[in-house]
C-alpha cells in the first residue's frame, strides 16, 4: 500500500473559529481503498477535519492533497475538486422538492453538463447501486431516513469521486434502518471505494476498517488496525473514550 | 335623503352603464401598470435578498440603509418625489416611469426582506450538500436554495402582491388614468358616487381569487406544520 501515492494527504491542518483553535495540527493520509474510520470524543474536530477535506471550511494553515490536487491553492478550481469528494451527511441533507432521481442527477446536469438523459441514466445506474431503482420518482419526504441516506450516497457517488467522506451517517437513523445504510457502505469498499468514516459504529469499524483514528482535542492521539486500537490501546484517553462507548 | 335617492346616488345601474366604458379603461391600467410593477418588484427583490448573502460588509451595509429607507418612506411620497423631483436632477421621465420607478423601490425592498427571510429558511445543510457536489454558490442558489425559499414564503409573496396591485391607484396623483382615477373621473362627471362603488365592486373581483388561494395556501402549510 505504501507504493502507490495516497489519495488523501492532509498535513499540519490547523482550523480556528475566531480563539475556539479546533484543529491542531493534523495529520491524515488515506491510502487508495483503504477505509479509515474516524472516532473521538464530540467536539474534538472529527466533523471540522472531514470538512476541511472539501474545503466546505477553509483550513487556518497546513496543505490538502486529494488524487494530487491541491485543494487549498487559488489556482484550483474547488468545483471540479469537490467532484472527486464525495461527502454524505449525518442529517442526508437531500433537496426536498426534487426526486430521488433528480437529487442524484443535478450535479452530473449543472456540474458535468451532461445531457438530461445521459444524467438520468447515470442517476438510475447510481441509485440501483443502493438497491433504490424502484424509488427514483420518489421525493425525500416519501422516503425512510435510511432510504435517504442511501439517496444521499448515490448523489454523491454518481459524480465518480476518488474518497468518499462520511459524517456520522448512521447518528440520525432509527436502529432498524442503519443496517441498509452500513450494507450499502459495505458494498461500496467491496467495489474498491476509498472512505473516510466519522462514526460511533464500532462494530462496523472492527469488521470493515483498516485502521481506525482516535482524535481528540483537535489532535490525533492515535490510530492503528482495529484489532490493535481497539484490543490494545496504548493512549490513556483512547482507553478512557473506548470504555465510555462500551458502557453505552 | 329617501332610501331611493341613496340607491340612486350609489347603486345606479344607468351610472354604471354610462361609466362602464371609462372604468374599463381604468382597469386596463391597473392591469398593465400590475403587470409592470410586480415583476419589477420581485425582480428587485430578489436581487436585493441575493445581495443579502454576501456577508461582506461593504455590501450589508448599504443594503440594509437601502431596505430601511424606501420601506420607511410612504410609496406616495416617494412617487411624487420621482415623478416631480428627478427632472430637477436633470432627469425627464414620464407618468409611467416614475410609477415604475417608484414601485421598484418601494415594493422591491419589500419583496427583497420576504425573499431574503425564505433563503434564511432553508437550512444550511442544502448548501453544503450542493456544494460538496461541485456545484457553484450561483447554481447552488438557483436550484436549490431559491426553489425552496420561493416555496416557503409563498404566502407572503402572494400577500404583497395583493397590496401591490391595490396600490397601484397611487398612480392617480401623476395623473395615470387607473381604475380609481377613472372612477372618480366618472363620478366628476355624473355627480354621482356609483362609479367609485362600481370599481370597489371591480377590485374586489379581481383580487378576491387570490385571497382565497392564500388562504387556501396558508391552511395548507398551517396544516403540513402540524
Ligand atoms: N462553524 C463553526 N463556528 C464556530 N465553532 C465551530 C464551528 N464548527 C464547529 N465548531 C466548534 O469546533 C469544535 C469541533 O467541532 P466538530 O463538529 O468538528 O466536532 P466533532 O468531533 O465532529 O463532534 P461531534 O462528535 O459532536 O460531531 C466544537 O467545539 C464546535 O463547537
Ligand atoms: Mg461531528
Amino acid at each position: 500500500m505504501a507504493q502507490t501515492p495516497p489519495i488523501v494527504a492532509a498535513h499540519g491542518i490547523h482550523k480556528h473559529f475566531g480563539t475556539l483553535h479546533v484543529l491542531k495540527g493534523v495529520d491524515l493520509m488515506v491510502a487508495e481503498r483503504e477505509l479509515v474510520f474516524v472516532i473521538g470524543p464530540s467536539g474534538s474536530g472529527k466533523s471540522t477535519l472531514l470538512r476541511c477535506l472539501n474545503r466546505l471550511e477553509e483550513p487556518s494553515s497546513g496543505s490538502i492533497t486529494v488524487d494530487g490536487i491541491d485543494m487549498l491553492s487559488r489556482s484550483t478550481d474547488i468545483n471540479a475538486a469537490r467532484q472527486r469528494v464525495g461527502m454524505v451527511f449525518q442529517s442526508f441533507n437531500l433537496y426536498p422538492h426534487m426526486t430521488a432521481l433528480g437529487n442524484v442527477a443535478l450535479a452530473l446536469r449543472k456540474v458535468q453538463g451532461k445531457s438530461r438523459a445521459e444524467a438520468e441514466a447515470r442517476a438510475r445506474a447510481a441509485l440501483d447501486r443502493v438497491h433504490l431503482a424502484d424509488r427514483a420518482g420518489h421525493f425525500p419526504g416519501q422516503l425512510s431516513g435510511g432510504q435517504q441516506q442511501r439517496v444521499a450516497i448515490a448523489r454523491a457517488i454518481a459524480l465518480e469521486p476518488r474518497v468518499m467522506l462520511f459524517d456520522e451517517p448512521t447518528s440520525a437513523l432509527d436502529p432498524e434502518l442503519v443496517g441498509g445504510v452500513l450494507a450499502a457502505m459495505r458494498e461500496l469498499r467491496e467495489d474498491g471505494m476509498t472512505m473516510v468514516v466519522v462514526s460511533h459504529e464500532m462494530g462496523f469499524a472492527k469488521a470493515a476498517a483498516d485502521r481506525v483514528v482516535f482524535m481528540a482535542d483537535g489532535l490525533v492521539v492515535e490510530q492503528g488496525p482495529p484489532a490493535e486500537l481497539f484490543g490494545a490501546p496504548r493512549h490513556e484517553r483512547t482507553r478512557a473514550f473506548l470504555g465510555q462507548i462500551e458502557r453505552h | 335623503m329617501t332610501f331611493d335617492d341613496f340607491l340612486l346616488a350609489f347603486f345606479s345601474l344607468e351610472i354604471v352603464g354610462q361609466a362602464w366604458p371609462i372604468l374599463w379603461t381604468g382597469l386596463q391600467q391597473t392591469l398593465l401598470l400590475s403587470a409592470i410593477v410586480v415583476p419589477l418588484g420581485v425582480g428587485g427583490g430578489m436581487l436585493l435578498a441575493l445581495l443579502s448573502t454576501v456577508r461582506h460588509r461593504l455590501v450589508r451595509w448599504p443594503l440594509m440603509v437601502w431596505v430601511d429607507f424606501f420601506r420607511a418612506v410612504p410609496p406616495l411620497v416617494l412617487l411624487i418625489f420621482v415623478y416631480a423631483g428627478l427632472p430637477f436632477a436633470g432627469l425627464e421621465v414620464s407618468a409611467i416611469g416614475a410609477v415604475a420607478i417608484g414601485f421598484f423601490l418601494n415594493t422591491g425592498a419589500y419583496y427583497g426582506e420576504i425573499l431574503r427571510a425564505g433563503i434564511e429558511s432553508v437550512p444550511a445543510g442544502q448548501m453544503e450538500a450542493a456544494r460538496s457536489t461541485g456545484l457553484t454558490r450561483w447554481q447552488t442558489m438557483r436550484y436549490v436554495v431559491l426553489p425552496q425559499a420561493v416555496r416557503n414564503v409563498l404566502p407572503d409573496l402572494i400577500s404583497n402582491t395583493l397590496e401591490v396591485v391595490k396600490l397601484t391607484s397611487i398612480a392617480s396623483v401623476v395623473a395615470l388614468p387607473e381604475l380609481l382615477f377613472q372612477a372618480r373621473q366618472a363620478q366628476s362627471v355624473t355627480y354621482n358616487a356609483t362609479p367609485i362603488v362600481a370599481a370597489a365592486v371591480v377590485y374586489f373581483l379581481l383580487l378576491w381569487p387570490v385571497v382565497r388561494l392564500l388562504s387556501r395556501l396558508e391552511n395548507r402549510q398551517l396544516a403540513g406544520r402540524r
